[in-house]
């Protein structure tokens, strides 16, 4: 495998050190600080969750920095946020305010048709999105030091986090079981760089943490996606469109350190007002999870 | 020898690596019914410390983990678990913590420093790190220094590191807390 720079590795064990933790979206200093009460391992600060910018249509951009600055001196734990695919200045700019993550995520409406951001350009990490092996490894050869599935944001609906997150384990499955001379051409099927394939292949993981995202929305949506592989959750609209977001925040958080635990899950599961009101994927104009492959 | 490694968050599977592959036994604590368990010693790993002290007062682990801590038990704290040991948590270790001491994750790096009987040269990586600020007891052992802040220090049975040396293959910082947890048994027996 190709050598990464000391700033990459850097990065890499930075989302080691989120792995078991729940990132959460927030739109206010006073959201940020219910997040790390609530025992959020970062909070990912954007003007609009992704139901809202649904709802709301029109062009989505990365949030104002004096807006992301806010969450910044509000919260101790690491703070992301979005820039839109491909929109290099955008990301410039977060690394200027010395952001922790950026997601360059579909969530924003792209600003490149074709090209992702070259991330290996940056000191700061990048997280992306992938809805299976293919997207992964071309986001990891690009510089991302950090793997979300794409699920479909703002719906609360979990399925499409599912079929994400399980193609990419059967995919990474499928790779291990086979012989070193038969890589190659499982190079040129995925659409990856060999040595990404070959790390794969060998040691059954993806080089990077790898979480689930998009449509969770209860303690139960988070242990299913850490008993299906996912190393830690983000919950977008799910907490703060609910009725009692503290309360639900604290739940997804011992939901993924105790995901096995039914008895407590259903302990968890109990009283937590109302769910956000979710939307189904067939019910939606726009999937997001179809930008940026 | 049995080793309990704390994980509610954070890094706990790459201490997991490091002590199987120096042939110790380790068991997972994600909740009291795993902490009862015979132990004798235990890893705080690192993580996000809000996180963990979180959980470990909704598990009802805290004064759990605080008593054993307080009758002896051997304790080894990366990054977090440092913080979580120190006088602003836990406080079974008379340390006065800075969190974030470095900055945002720009201001994460890896070194190599010397760390008395442990060795010289450790290597040593540092991620949105915190230092300690005092030691606020004799008792407190100075380990190591980088840049005139102190990022190892020993009390007792208690280990700590500002560093996270299960990231780095060199398993020296392990060794020596498991000879520290060594010391322990043989000195109970």
């Amino acid at each position: 495998m190709s050598e990464i720079t000391e700033r990459q590795k850097l990065n890499r064990q930075l989302a080691q050190m989120l792995r078991g933790g729940v990132i959460m979206d927030v739109t206010t200093p006073e959201q940020a600080r219910i997040a790390e009460d609530a025992g959020a391992c970062a909070v990912m600060a954007l003007e609009r969750i992704p139901a809202d910018i649904r709802a709301a249509g029109g062009v989505s951009r990365m949030s104002d920095p004096a807006m992301i600055r806010g969450i910044q001196e509000a919260v101790s734990i690491p703070v992301m946020a979005k820039c839109r695919i491909g929109h290099i200045a955008e990301a410039q700019i977060l690394q200027a305010i010395e952001i922790d993550y950026i997601d360059e995520s579909e969530v924003l409406s792209p600003a490149d048709n074709i090209y992702h951001i070259d991330k290996t350009q940056f000191d700061v990490p990048f997280v992306c999105g992938a809805r299976n092996l293919g997207e992964a490894l071309r986001r990891i050869a690009e510089g991302a030091t950090m793997i979300r599935t794409k699920g479909e944001p703002g719906t609360g609906d979990v399925v499409q986090a599912v079929s994400h997150m399980r193609l990419m384990q059967s995919e990474i499955r499928r790779l291990t079981s086979l012989r070193p001379d038969e890589l190659f051409e499982a190079a040129k099927q995925l659409q990856a760089p060999l040595e990404l394939v070959r790390y794969v292949s060998e040691n059954g993981h993806l080089p990077v943490v790898n979480f689930a995202a998009g449509g969770v929305a209860t303690p139960a949506d988070a242990a299913l996606m850490m008993q299906l592989g996912a190393e830690g959750v983000f919950v977008g609209s799910g907490i703060f469109k609910s009725g009692n977001p503290a309360k639900r925040a604290a739940a997804i958080v011992q939901a993924v350190t105790n995901y096995q635990d039914a008895d407590l899950l259903a302990h968890l599961s109990e009283n937590l007002g109302e769910a956000m009101v979710g939307i189904n994927e067939q019910e939606i104009q726009l999937l997001m999870a179809e930008r940026g492959k | 020898m049995r080793i309990a490694i704390l994980c509610l968050q954070g890094a706990f599977l790459e201490h997991e690596q490091r002590l199987q592959q120096l042939g110790v036994e380790t068991f997972r604590v994600r909740q009291l019914a795993d902490w009862l368990q015979p132990k004798d010693g235990v890893v705080l790993p690192g993580g996000e410390s809000t996180s963990q002290t979180h959980l470990l007062h909704d598990l009802q682990l805290y004064d759990p983990l605080r008593d054993e801590l307080r009758n002896g038990l051997p304790a080894f704290g990366t990054c977090a678990g440092l913080i979580l040991l120190s006088s602003s948590h836990l406080g079974t270790m008379d340390i006065a913590v800075r969190r974030n001491a470095y900055g945002r994750q720009l201001g994460s790096f890896h070194t190599t420093a010397d760390m008395g009987e442990v060795g010289s040269a450790v290597p040593m990586t540092f991620i949105r790190a915190p230092y300690i600020e005092r030691t606020l007891s004799p008792q407190v052992n100075v380990l190591a220094e980088v840049d005139g802040h102190i990022v190892a220090a020993q009390q007792g049975a208690q280990l700590v590191t500002a560093f996270h040396p299960e990231l780095d293959s060199d398993t020296r910082v392990h060794k020596h807390f498991l000879s520290m947890v060594q010391q322990r048994s043989a000195a109970h027996v």
